[in-house]
């Protein structure tokens, strides 16, 4: 079992996050990932770039807390979660969740639940550097609130 | 002793990321009374209509959760991460 979990500043390399959920263990059947990626435009407004804040000491808790979750309901066999802070650009990836399984079942469902709670319980908070110089936080999102709902308690 | 942490637009809104207050109010709830009870940006922020969350020693918690000395409690918006 691979579990790596990290919060960090420097740029985020997701093929080799991807490859390493699964490195050295032949049991593996199947790897499921999702790379959340800056987009350059948000509800109409062009988007330079984003600073991300978080709670320090929190955070790690609360994705761990997440990871521990999905290991109750399904039998994996590794997951990475890894989340950027600090100033992101067009077209860097944020977070990547990998999951690793004997099959595709279970790293199907892992992932999505892993990326659905972190949306709503990691503390985690961007703000936009519009193009046009502005800045703004971002609002949360009820369909996030939704998805994270429709994994039940 | 209990130390608060502000984060993201309500630290800005409050204009203070954080502080120690040495009367502990025994509930979230309380304590966020007394933060409204400041008036102004304070009582905007934990008595109007928009979602502040809290967490109590790094766990999320609610209103209901009760406050000892020593803990560390965290206000803030709701999360945008992913």
């Amino acid at each position: 079992m691979s579990i790596e979990i990290r919060v960090q500043a420097d740029e985020l390399d997701a093929l080799a996050e991807i490859a390493a959920v699964s490195a050295g263990d032949t049991r593996v059947g199947g790897v499921v990932s999702f790379v959340g990626l800056m987009r350059d435009l948000n509800q109409g407004d062009d988007i330079a770039s984003m600073t991300l804040e978080h709670y320090p000491g929190m955070t790690e808790k609360a994705l761990r807390k997440i990871v521990d979750e999905a290991l109750e309901r399904w039998e994996l066999l590794g997951v990475r979660l890894v989340h950027r802070v600090g100033e992101v650009r067009p077209p860097d990836p944020i977070v990547v969740v990998a999951v690793a399984a004997a099959h595709r079942g279970e790293a199907f469902r892992a992932c999505e639940f892993i990326i659905d709670f972190l949306k709503t319980r990691a503390p985690f908070w961007k703000r936009e550097l519009k193009a046009d110089g502005s800045q703004r936080w971002v609002d949360a999102r009820s369909s996030d609130d939704a998805a994270a709902a429709g994994w039940g308690d | 002793m209990i130390r608060i942490l502000y984060f993201a637009s309500l630290r800005e809104r409050l204009g203070s990321d954080g502080e120690t207050v040495s009367d502990a109010p025994g509930s979230v709830a309380a304590l966020r009374a007394a933060l409204a009870a400041r008036g102004g940006d304070w009582q905007q922020a934990f008595a109007g209509d928009q979602r502040v969350l809290v967490a109590v020693n790094q766990e999320m918690a609610d209103d209901a959760s009760l406050l000892k000395d020593g803990d560390e409690v965290g206000f803030f918006p709701p999360v945008t991460g992913g």
